[in-house]
């Protein structure tokens, strides 16, 4: 450690702020993925001005820097690959505006996704991104990983309601890019920003759309006695142009380990379940509520239910929210994987999954945003098991193929981070990276920000990068 | 003619056969941004060969400029080099569509009303309704930034633009983005290109999620005010309430008139085959006398199935009325493309009715909307000229200064309105730029964006996109 930097960090934020002790620093060495990496120094910021200091002290001293909200990232986006400054936005986390006429919200980094929501409820207001992870992910957190969420396929992710951004470059630079409007001049660098997985700048400050809560709402469980017809609805659906709120699948397994731990009221029989939400005006909500009915039905659903009330709906959401801490119950470890296929290959994809689980002997289950094409599927295995693991980690790149193979992508919402750097020679060549680069540095030019993320390090077609571990991940989406 | 002109078109007939470039002056002369013409014109027909050229170019240091249709070539700054006009319009075959995933992929030459009709045939659509809609390519409207009065509830571009390829400025094909709906798998480059009229890097392929198209039922509806207040009082009620309107636009006397008396010069072409138009018609039918042309007018179209259609009718009409409208109209399939068709058209019907338009792109917090519209209007009535104005009602309004003649006594007073105009949108937190004006108009005095504190940024993007500055040089 140095200790010059120690002291002049100590001076500038206070004692308290800055953490050095192994004992101290182990907190902040993993986040909700699988990977680890321990940075020399965790120090938070409480200002922007605080940021652009630090900065340019780890400059000084030569040190890499990584911006961090809540560490519920699920590819190591927000880890210390290679040591250095670690910023927590812990401190940041005031709401700075409510512009309820106008509908937004400035805030800094790390106010939590669903303290937003609950903010601006009053005024009938809500941030729509919802990641599973909602009530302890940060929004600085969303802004860089682009996070999604069951309700992001008709509301869109991060991205889709982010106008405006304070950034700290890597050379300690305070800049703002896009507007409060939304509709800012020149080339959209918020677009660029959003999801780049602070590996270009630090976000200091965030203005968001708040959407108008809907008048009306249905959640509905529709009830399956085969994989394949879920799978087929959920096609149907999208093929009839008929867009819910959200439209999230659990298969029979999946949601039988749910079940035992949340009494979420999934039929422990069932092979598959659809959990469906339309929104809108009541008119629209009662049609497409039909609709939606008509083809679980045309598809063979034993049942279609419709939640009575609130707290039936709340209970529903809760079992799918909560899915994956169920499952760290079952296996010594799980890995969750975030795939992307084009809707309409979603049956042959699910068998695809199933013969892969088949081939290694392993169960795969599958609770994801099904109408979106984001999958989730979940290895479980035991990592003392070397074999196992091995076996894990084939099957899971395996999937992550196939996914590319039928028009897909490497990742829907969790990013790219260390994860899948290795995977993206499968989607992007030389001249694409070449260019991706050229971006890269001419904000982070010495990749002193946030290193060794998104690009591959080693030429040629890797592998996914996951180390066991056994602890279940409840941030997952 | 630059230096290089004489080489030029022997090099590039050698590279790309002698039926792929145009260098007749007059021939030329229609790809002018401007009033500057280029050397040369070539037609790719594969994004291969238009690599090729870009990288033929950067050899040369040679500008370049892709284009479409070039019905929106006028945005922006003049070049300030131009020697080879990209012409994309080859490029244009639907590379990938699965209506099941309601995503699709297309050539940057592809016209959107021809895309739109093959998506129709799976009553799905591409809510890319710019102006010059019948001639415009997907390419230009991505390029242009344009935006449409469908951005209320579709959003703009970058909201359903998933995925690019395209060439950078040395000569590479890259891409970014996928062809599946939820995507983060690397940088988002292809929202830069959204708005940047060439400048980064030449688009040759396009990937966008498709909708719904809205034809099982939809309506329109207009309400008439004696003045702005009324209009804002409805914007106010409409996004206050549950209503999600697919267009939502607050039009000013002066632009109701120009609706009331003018039919637009681009040939129609349906959009949706649901709408009561033969396909041979090839003008929009008069706007009908429930359009008030002396007042402000409120537009808004909605869709559903006929329980929708009946609650919005209602709410519509009762707002309205809260509001002290002093009419109120609800528009079936044959009336409502008349309006629907001239708001798609507002910005070309405004360079149609003067022979030096200014149109001022202006966007701020609708709270801002009623000082503003004040302003806007008292600025040019003192300057004496005619003007009209659209506000989406989102945020973003287009206002235009309409003079009777085009004469430097005219350009004068434009250049004083506009740079009022910077300032006091500049005041109000908004921001405002020069989206069409005449030539002469640009080049006198800063008529560039009001600086933006990011412009150093978007300087190094354009570097590292297009390190020798031979994509459209000074047009941003």
């Amino acid at each position: 450690m140095n200790s010059g930097l120690l002291r002049e960090l100590e001076k500038l934020l206070g004692p308290a702020s800055v953490l050095y002790r192994p004992e101290d620093l182990l907190l902040y060495e993993y986040d909700g993925s699988v990977e680890k990496g321990r940075p020399n120094l965790v120090v938070f910021p409480a200002t922007t001005e605080d940021v652009s200091r630090i900065v340019k002290l780890a400059a000084e001293h030569h040190l890499p820097i990584v911006g961090r909200g809540a560490g519920t990232g699920l590819s190591g986006g927000a880890l210390a690959r290679t040591g250095g400054v670690m910023l927590v936005f812990a401190r940041m986390n005031r709401i700075l505006e409510l512009d309820i006429e106008n509908q937004r919200a400035v805030v800094q980094p790390g106010v939590v996704n669903y303290e937003l929501t609950l903010a601006a409820e009053p005024y009938g207001l809500y941030f729509a991104p919802d990641p599973s992870s909602w009530k302890s992910c940060t929004i600085g957190g969303n802004v860089a990983e682009n996070a999604g969420g069951p309700h992001t396929l008709a509301y869109g992710v991060t991205t889709n309601h982010v106008t405006d951004l304070e950034l700290v470059l890597p050379s300690g630079e305070i800049v703002r890019v896009g507007s409060k409007h939304g509709d800012a001049l020149g080339y959209d660098l918020t677009g660029l920003f959003v999801g780049s997985e602070g590996t270009v700048a630090l976000v200091t400050e965030i203005t968001v759309k708040l959407s108008r809560k809907p008048e009306a709402v249905k959640t509905l469980l529709a009830i399956f006695d085969s994989v394949d017809d879920a799978a087929e609805t959920v096609a149907d659906i999208t093929a009839r142009a008929i867009t819910p709120a959200a439209c999230e699948m659990l298969d029979g397994w999946t949601l039988r380990a749910v079940e035992d731990y949340i009494h979420a009221g999934f039929p422990m029989d069932s092979a598959a379940v659809l959990l469906l939400e339309v929104e809108g005006l009541t008119e629209t909500v009662a049609a497409q509520a039909a609709a939606i009915t008509e083809v679980c039905n045309a598809h063979h659903a034993r049942e279609v239910r419709l939640a009575r009330d609130n707290a039936e709906r709340d209970l529903l959401w809760k079992g799918r929210k909560n899915a994956f801490g169920a499952l760290g119950r079952l296996a010594p470890s799980n890995y969750v994987l975030d795939g992307v296929i084009p809707r309409s290959k979603l049956p042959q994809a699910l068998r695809r999954i199933r013969q892969i689980g088949d081939h290694y002997g392993f169960q795969i289950g599958n609770i994801f945003h099904a109408g979106d094409g984001n999958l989730h599927p979940i290895v479980l295995f035991d990592p003392r098991d070397k074999k196992q693991f091995e076996h894990a980690l084939q099957a899971a790149a395996q999937i992550i193929r196939y996914c590319v193979e039928v028009g897909g992508a490497l990742t829907g919402e969790h990013g790219v981070g260390m994860e899948k750097s290795e995977l993206m020679p499968l989607l992007f060549s030389d001249a694409d990276f070449d260019l991706m680069r050229r971006v890269h540095d001419a904000f982070n030019p010495d990749s002193s920000l946030n290193p060794g993320k998104i690009f591959p390090l080693s030429k040629g077609c890797g592998e996914i990068r996951i180390r066991p571990q056994s602890s279940p991940r409840p941030g997952a989406a | 003619m630059t230096k290089a002109s004489t080489s030029l078109v022997p090099a590039l007939e050698t590279t790309l056969g002698a039926s792929r470039v145009v260098s007749d002056p007059a021939a030329c002369a229609n790809y002018a941004v401007d009033e500057i013409i280029p050397s040369v014109v070539v037609k790719p027909t594969s994004p291969e060969e238009a690599a090729e050229i870009v990288r033929f170019a950067a050899l040369e240091n040679l500008a370049l400029i892709p284009s479409g249709a070039r019905t929106k070539l006028r945005i922006g700054m003049p070049p300030s080099r131009y020697d080879i006009a990209l012409d994309m319009t080859a490029i244009n075959q639907i590379a990938h569509y699965d209506p099941g995933d309601l995503t699709l992929s297309a050539g940057a030459g592809m016209p959107i009303a021809k895309l739109n009709a093959t998506l129709l045939e799976n009553r799905q659509f591409l809510p890319l309704l710019v102006p010059w809609y019948s001639r415009s390519t997907i390419g230009g409207a991505i390029a242009s930034g344009i935006d449409s009065p469908l951005r209320q509830f579709y959003g703009t571009a970058r909201d359903f633009l998933i995925g690019a390829e395209f060439i950078d400025g040395a000569g590479k094909l890259c891409k970014s983005g996928g062809r599946v709906v939820k995507n983060v798998t690397g940088y988002d480059l292809h929202k830069l290109l959204i708005g940047s009229l060439g400048t980064l890097a030449v688009i040759t392929r396009l990937n966008f999620r498709t909708f719904p198209a809205p034809i099982a039922g939809s309506r329109g509806f207009v309400a008439s005010f004696p003045n702005a207040e009324g209009a804002l009082a409805l914007r106010r009620a409409i996004a206050q309430s549950p209503l999600t309107p697919l267009t939502f636009d607050i039009l000013s006397p002066g632009l109701a008139q120009i609706f009331s008396e003018k039919i637009p010069a681009t040939p129609e072409t349906p959009v949706f085959s649901g709408e009561a138009r033969n396909a041979n018609q090839y003008t929009l039918p008069p706007i009908g006398d429930w359009f008030q042309p002396r007042e402000w007018q409120l537009c808004a179209a909605f869709a559903g199935t006929p329980e929708v259609l009946d609650r919005y009718a209602r709410d519509l009409t009762r707002l309205a009325s809260e509001s002290r409208a002093t009419s109120t109209t609800i528009l079936d399939d044959t009336t409502r493309p008349s309006v629907w068709g001239r708001l798609r058209e507002t910005l070309s019907m405004l360079l149609e009715s003067s022979p030096a338009t200014a149109i001022f792109k202006i966007s701020v917090l609708p709270t801002q909307f009623a000082a503003l519209f004040a302003t806007l209007h008292q600025f040019a009535d003192l300057a004496g000229l005619p003007h009209a104005l659209v506000a989406r009602a989102g945020g973003t309004l287009y206002f235009a200064l309409l003079p009777a003649s085009a004469n430097d006594e005219t350009s004068t007073r434009l250049a004083q309105v506009a740079s009022q105009i910077f300032q006091s949108v500049s005041a109000a937190g908004g921001e405002s730029s020069l989206l069409f004006a005449p030539p002469t108009l640009k080049t006198r005095g800063n008529m560039r964006n009001p600086s933006r504190s990011d412009l150093p940024l978007m300087h190094r993007l354009k570097s590292a996109f297009d390190p020798q500055n031979i994509f459209a040089p000074g047009r941003l």
